[in-house]
């Protein structure tokens, strides 16, 4: 952050790309590799943390000047807790399949530390439109992390995208990458790609300067 | 029953390792293996601090939380943030040089998703007061192994010629995938899933 407010719509493009929760800040990791099994199971995660992550900015932002600040690591775990309860119960109403299937992942949202990141960071110190789209950035740019380390598995795992299946019946699925060794190895060269490409791009800004 | 515990164990040892089947507190897995030495604190940390979350968790479980299900999380994290505030306390006291020798990795076990899900699983699982115990005796020192096996791989890795690009997380990355491969060769073992 280079101190200046680039206001709601600035707020959420740094999310998305430049300051991209997983693969430039490395947050939320565990979450991002334990669900990603496929790519509707990485969109779920990605809006249920999003819409933590929103309601706990909007609440934080908002009370700012009334907590104390040698409590406001516990209020804050206290908010995203509650949030997360919210969150968890709805998400068992309303799509039971996709809850039995992330397991205590939903909970453990709580211990995500991009949202705590994000409430001590941004939320405590900003008014309350920068902290959403703040909240809404971070949570896009997760969510899209996600649905791609998602949708990478599910193609090359089980042969299909979002459930349809993509290459016919003689394609042989790679199971590896939807068992726990493949999350490691795709989100490895994901993270290898956006390196490269910021190699790239230092180089061609040095070749600029130069000229 | 015995063999049943030693199942609980060895499944949360080796079979359904925390940090290479389950992807919990990769934060510090990939932060904090630089050095086998600090890896090792580390992880005996960790493990004492599951302990007792876990002691923690099936008292309030028992005897607090039948009456108030919903409240089962902001019990659990807030249990969790007192133990390691109380873990510093005794460690600073007892010995102030275990202390200076872990750092900020002590209050950071909070924030650990690694504890927060042994206390979920516990739960949901239904163990009593002793399984419970053995199971984070398992996974604490599978995640333990976990780390210290990193980290010697990461010191070896400092010393060869590795490209520029793969320098970092990527490379971090692509061994812990080789090292979950590996731990994959233990399913079965036991009759655990």
């Amino acid at each position: 952050m280079n101190g200046r407010d680039a206001g709601f719509r600035g707020e959420i493009a740094k999310g998305l790309f430049a300051e991209n929760p997983v693969f430039v800040k490395a947050l939320g990791l565990c979450p991002a590799l334990a669900v990603t099994n496929s790519a509707i199971n990485g969109l779920a995660m990605g809006l249920a943390t999003t819409f933590v992550l929103f309601m706990s900015s909007l609440l934080v932002s908002a009370l700012r000047r009334l907590i104390p600040s040698q409590v406001r690591i516990s209020t804050y775990i206290v908010v995203i807790a509650t949030f997360v309860t919210v969150a968890d119960f709805s998400l068992q109403a309303l799509a039971p399949a996709i809850h039995r299937e992330m397991g205590a992942f939903i909970a453990l949202i709580v211990v995500n530390c991009l949202i705590l990141g994000r409430a001590e960071a941004f939320a405590s110190r900003h008014p309350v439109p920068a902290a959403l789209g703040d909240a809404l950035g971070m949570g896009a740019g997760f969510a899209g992390a996600l649905i791609l380390i998602g949708g990478v598995r599910e193609v090359l795992g089980s042969g299909a995208l979002f459930g349809f299946a993509l290459f016919g019946p003689r394609f042989e699925p790679w199971v590896v990458m939807i068992l726990p060794p493949g999350g490691f190895l795709v989100v490895g060269v994901l993270l290898l790609l956006f390196a490269r490409r910021a190699a790239a791009r230092e180089r061609a800004a040095a070749a600029e300067e130069r000229r | 029953m015995s063999a049943a515990l030693l199942g609980i164990f060895v499944s949360a040892l080796l079979v359904n390792n925390f940090t290479l089947s389950y992807f919990l507190g990769l934060c510090p897995f990939f932060g904090v293996s630089g050095r086998l030495q600090t890896a090792f604190r580390l992880g005996m940390a960790n493990t004492f601090v599951m302990l007792i979350t876990s002691l923690a968790a099936w008292a309030l479980h028992t005897y607090v939380l039948i009456h108030a299900p919903y409240l089962m999380l902001i019990a659990y994290i807030l249990v969790i943030a007192s133990t390691v505030q109380f873990v510093e306390m005794v460690i600073k006291k007892a010995s102030p040089a275990l202390f200076r020798a872990l750092g900020i990795f002590l209050p950071l076990i909070t924030t650990n998703c690694a504890i927060m899900a042994l206390a979920l699983f516990q739960t949901s699982r239904g163990y009593g007061l002793l399984q419970g115990l053995v199971f984070a005796a398992g996974a604490g020192l599978g995640v333990t192994l976990a780390l210290v096996l990193m980290a010697g791989l990461r010191e070896e890795a400092e010393l060869s010629n590795v490209p520029a690009l793969l320098r970092g997380t990527a490379m971090s990355f692509l061994i812990a995938g080789v090292l979950s491969l590996a731990f994959m060769g233990f399913a079965g073992l036991f009759g655990g899933s």
